[in-house]
């Protein structure tokens, strides 16, 4: 899974009033490098929570982020490089989410997060 | 949704005069892959999810007359989405990967496309992950009901959204099972799933988000289609296919919101609707038997 989707991913449980950002218990993170594309960056960086990000690749071992960022920062093509290898290449492989509220664990095996959730948490 | 038993030469009545994926789809009724395979190899077989790179297991959905006719409904449909450049795709209901690999394949020299992809069903997102893997795409594959825990950060943001949903109608208690049951059971009208999707995807579709669903003449697409456009959605049956056992249609909907995506779908409705299936919805669902039903039941 990439920091992308972990961006968008918050706690399901019934009744959690803050499940973002979902912490990360890291076990494997693999590299994988793809082409950046400047423009799907620029288009992502409003919807993107920047200190989840941040957050979330310091757990995964990168800590080349900036911990504030702006949009003017998007003309900067080392900014961008940044941002794209947080953002895309990084993946969690194996290791877990976690809950913000309730600590509770999604597992993560093969790169998939399991939200499933147990019966008593619907 | 039922496997095929005998695979149709229907191939062999497809010259080289029908080569736009449309007419295509229109002529065949088995899978797209294998057929494309025969058909033109070097140039195609890169477009869509080739059937024997589709990982299985024996408790996920293998791909099925509904998988082929949503893939050729997106065929029929990649100039548009192609000009249309999606950011984020999702898929729900993934099971063996064959749907959102092809549409990452279809729309590949699209630079810069976000791909997730959900199921209920454990071995679902693994297999689903090998498809893709063999395939050389990638997409964030999720186990989780439906879109739980995307649908708050992701609300208003997912340009495509597909879903083969289990649509046969069946007793409730039925839907919702472990494993494979899971795959095609839909409850009354085979509507319990499709029910639960539509506020889903009315949450997650961004304002020029577009939506394909199959969905099959059981369930009443008529109903789906008004009950939509009370929520404010245009749509159009983009495929329209009848095997031996049922008959399928697949739907594309789209916020009716008068910018400038959706006069590009009317363009493109008026432009195609001398064909054979681009009919709108309504007037092609107009002559379908439960009319009178639908009628009634409003
Ligand atoms: C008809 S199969 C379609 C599989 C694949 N998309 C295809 O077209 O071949 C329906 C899929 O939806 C999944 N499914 C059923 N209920 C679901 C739910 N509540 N949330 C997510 N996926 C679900 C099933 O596990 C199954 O893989």
């Amino acid at each position: 899974m990439r920091l992308l989707t972990h961006n968008m991913l918050s706690s399901n449980i019934k009744g959690v009033i803050n499940g973002f950002p979902l912490g990360i218990v890291v076990e494997k993170v693999i590299e994988k490098p793809v082409e950046m594309n400047p423009d799907f960056l620029k288009n992502m960086f409003a919807k993107i929570e920047w200190k989840a990000l941040v957050d979330a690749s310091r757990s995964m071992g990168y800590t080349e982020l900036p911990e504030q960022a702006d949009s003017s920062m998007l003309d900067s093509v080392d900014f961008l490089q940044r941002f794209h290898h947080a953002l895309l290449e990084l993946h969690l492989e194996e290791g877990a989410l976690v809950c913000p509220e309730t600590g509770r664990k999604f597992p993560v095996n093969k790169g998939i997060p399991n939200m499933l959730l147990h019966e008593d948490e619907v | 949704m039922v496997k095929p038993s005998l695979f149709l030469w229907g191939v062999a009545e497809i010259t080289a005069a029908s080569r736009s994926p449309l007419s295509l789809s229109l002529i065949s009724h088995r899978a797209p892959s294998e057929r494309l395979l025969f058909w033109a190899p070097s140039k195609m077989s890169c477009r869509i999810a080739q059937i024997h790179k589709v990982s299985s297991h024996s408790e996920v959905y293998e791909p099925c007359d509904d998988s082929f006719a949503l893939v050729d409904a997106l065929l029929a449909d990649r100039t548009n989405l192609l000009e249309h450049k999606p950011t984020l795709c999702l898929e729900l209901g993934c099971g063996s990967g064959y749907v959102i690999t092809s549409l990452a394949l279809m729309l590949g020299e699209l630079p810069g496309v976000h791909y997730i992809a959900t199921d209920v069903n454990l071995h679902a997102v693994r297999v689903t992950r090998e498809t893709l893997q063999a395939h050389n795409v990638h997409a964030d594959v999720i186990a989780t009901d439906l879109a739980s825990g995307l649908d708050s950060r992701l609300a208003g943001l997912v340009d495509v959204i597909v879903v083969n949903p289990p649509y046969v109608p069946t007793p409730d208690d039925e839907v919702g099972q472990e494993g494979i049951t899971s795959a095609w059971a839909g409850g009354v009208d085979g509507r319990a799933v499709i029910d639960r999707i539509l506020p889903v995807v009315d949450k997650l579709l961004s304002d020029r988000g577009w939506f394909y669903m199959v969905t099959l003449t059981s369930n009443n697409p008529l109903q789906i289609c008004r009950q939509m456009k009370a929520g404010g959605y245009a749509s159009r049956i983009v495929v329209q296919r009848s095997t031996e056992e049922e008959s399928l249609h697949i739907i594309k909907f789209w916020r009716d919101s008068g910018d400038p995506m959706c006069k590009k779908e009317t363009a493109t409705l008026k432009k195609t609707s001398s064909g054979k299936v681009m009919d709108s919805v309504l007037s092609q669902i107009h002559r379908l038997p439960f009319w009178k039903k639908v009628e009634s039941n409003d």
